[in-house]
């Protein structure tokens, strides 16, 4: 049999990509394209903050408390130099909300990660390894999904700060909060991934794995694993917009980023104090790219569930 | 050295299919279990292909199963060349692991779809160390896809590119890696088509001349297992019914079940004997039958055999359990 070599060639990574039916379904949905480039933009903004932001809001020196409370520039009073207006302290709100952002995403994905890795490897634990391993996992599961997870994460933020009274709270706060979010969200993911294993784990090529003499660990980690991670992706992309919600109401709520590194959350509980007498911008801009952040994302998820389900292809 | 290769004496394995323990107290129910296989002996020699032959739930994929200690027995022992595979000590087991493999039903499950040919081709081989290096388990991967009939180029495709029965050979050729003596094939041809099934079953007995290896053949399809086996096993519920040569078997079986599951194969020659049709099924192995577990539906059936449990004993070349062979009731 003679064949062009050309055509044997497997074909590159970007050619793969734009051929895939997630490439098509994505280029026919325009809403998923402006979700995507929505994110993306905020994501770079983010990323970029200390080159694009007009200002510095977290140098002290460079505020001026004259200038506190300025409405937007197209407001009566309002000041060019700040486009968005400024907080109670003088803060640009837009380099606010750019920083702010960052310290939003930056939580959303440490605890989406940290919930992801402990949710997969005791799923994967408890789906593999069957019997009690099964039985205890799952169970603390199950009275881990009777609290909300906002409780929780009050919860764990109040006794780390109560156990380790004396640390830092600018510095430990981030921690505390990645920490106490993906430790409400790992329930998810376990159950989704020990559901897959207990599917996977009886087909042949485990059996296969099994007949050399692998050791569990490995055959969970090279074999298994690979053929559960689909719906986890969706999960994780679902879940980060979530994050990003916990986050900002657990800042709201005061528990979360102090407001000398103010997130996303923290401005809006800022702002809150000033909604009634008239400053309506500090709360509004804040809330307003906190709702598109969360938006996009949560529309990336949803496509990316419906563009991997095979059955609705 | 002797010219047993693989030993089972007494085998048997319960299956434990009570309800939780919660539904069994407040139920008051006893625990349940399912004799998959039950006092089972037999021998496989050296560079034979022997086949084990039944019905579904006879127990064949469990015997697999437990040869290759995917999982472990509740009674009786395996000794392959005189060495028990049940007691586990782990350096010896893993040098003993290398020595057997196991080809599977599905073709299709039964290669990891994430992984590329050619690793899943070299996994054994890496683990076993039988070579050293990337090099060369790579060449030794290039041979072994020739030796089953695949292109060396098919190494660096997954598995969803291949057909059935090139998917079967890429597990055969994942089989031979680590240079097994002894190859347990689990219904290795009943997923795939018809010509298909001759193409891998030739495979297999090319490879057996040229590697000499010993089979354990499970096969619920009497023509394949004719074609294949040197020897053969008849399973009934769980239970050895007869153990013959091949040709013997098929020439003249003597276990009325074995006699049953033979009319019931067709063939073109039209032999203008007369059939026996099979009556009734396999029954429930919760609850087994008394006595012979084939009493139900055997035509030579008495009180005997509701009442005791026949074993297998010598008739002519045929060791048989029926007591109605003993009686000469036949």
């Amino acid at each position: 049999m003679t064949m062009d070599s050309e055509r044997l060639k497997p074909p590159g990574l970007w050619a793969r990509v734009f051929d895939s039916d997630i490439w098509y379904s994505f280029t026919r949905s325009k809403v998923i394209m402006a979700a995507a480039i929505v994110t993306l933009l905020i994501f770079l903004g983010a990323l970029f903050a200390p080159l694009i932001a007009p200002h510095d809001p977290f140098d002290m020196a460079s505020l001026y408390l004259m200038d506190s409370l300025t409405p937007p520039m197209w407001e009566e009073g309002g000041n060019p130099v700040y486009p968005l207006g400024t907080d109670d302290q003088g803060r640009d709100i837009l380099s606010a909300i750019l920083y702010g952002s960052r310290i939003s995403l930056a939580v959303g994905f440490a605890s989406v990660a940290f919930a992801a890795i402990l949710g997969i490897s005791l799923g994967l634990l408890a789906g593999y390894m069957g019997g009690r391993v099964d039985s205890i996992i799952m169970r603390i599961a199950d009275v881990q999904l009777t609290f909300p997870s906002i409780l929780i994460a009050l919860l764990i933020d109040g006794s780390v700060r109560s156990v380790f009274g004396g640390i830092d709270r600018e510095q430990s706060a981030f921690y505390v909060l990645v920490f106490s979010i993906g430790l409400s969200f790992w329930v998810q993911y376990a159950r989704t991934v020990r559901s897959s294993t207990l599917v996977e784990k009886d087909k042949e090529y485990v059996q296969a794995a099994r007949l050399i003499g692998l050791h569990p660990l490995r055959i969970m980690a090279s074999h298994v694993l690979p053929n559960v991670m689909g719906p986890v992706l969706v999960i994780a992309t679902i879940n980060l917009a979530l994050a990003i919600i916990t986050e900002a109401t657990l800042s709201f709520l005061g528990v979360g980023i102090p407001s000398t590194q103010p997130s996303l959350g923290t401005l809006i509980r800022i702002g809150n104090d000033f909604l009634f007498s008239g400053e309506w911008w500090i709360a509004a801009f804040p809330g307003a790219a906190l709702a598109i952040l969360v938006l996009a994302v949560n529309l990336l998820g949803d496509w990316l569930r419906d563009a991997l389900n095979p059955r609705l292809r | 050295m002797t010219d047993v290769l693989v030993g089972i004496e007494n085998l048997s394995r319960d299956f434990d299919v009570s309800k939780p323990w919660l539904n069994r107290v407040l139920e008051n129910e006893e625990k349940k279990f399912v004799t998959a296989v039950n006092d089972v002996s037999f021998e496989i020699r050296r560079g034979e292909t022997f086949a084990l032959v039944g019905e579904s739930g006879s127990g064949k994929s469990t015997i697999a199963k437990l040869i290759v200690g995917l999982i472990r027995p509740t009674g009786g022992q395996i000794l392959f060349d005189g060495t028990n595979v049940a007691t586990r000590g782990s350096a010896s087991m893993r040098q003993l692991r290398s020595r057997f493999q196991m080809i599977f039903q599905d073709p299709f499950a039964s290669l990891n779809p994430r992984w590329r040919v050619k690793d899943i081709i070299a996994e054994p081989l890496r683990t076993f160390g039988v070579v050293e290096g990337r090099a060369a388990w790579e060449k030794r991967v290039d041979e072994l896809l020739e030796t089953v009939g695949l292109s060396a180029k098919d190494g660096a495709k997954y598995p969803h590119e291949f057909s059935g029965g090139q998917r079967q050979r890429v597990a055969i050729a994942r089989a031979l890696s680590a240079q097994p003596e002894f190859i347990v094939c689990d219904e290795p041809t009943s997923a795939l088509d018809v010509s298909v099934q001759a193409q891998i079953l030739n495979l297999m007995r090319d490879l057996q001349d040229e590697f000499g290896l010993t089979y354990l053949f499970i096969s619920h399809d009497l023509s394949v297992v004719r074609h294949m086996a040197s020897r053969i096993g008849v399973l009934y519920l769980g239970r050895l019914v007869e153990v013959a040569e091949g040709k013997t078997l098929f020439r003249e079986p003597k276990h009325p079940y074995t006699k049953m599951l033979l009319d019931a194969v067709p063939d073109l020659e039209m032999t203008g004997r007369s059939r026996q049709p099979v009556e009734g099924e396999i029954p429930n192995p919760i609850d087994p039958p008394s006595g012979c577990t084939y009493h139900p539906r055997c035509p030579l059936a008495n009180d005997r055999c509701k009442r005791e449990v026949p074993v297998l004993k010598l008739h002519e070349n045929t060791k048989a359990a029926c007591f109605a062979l003993e009686e000469g009731r036949g």
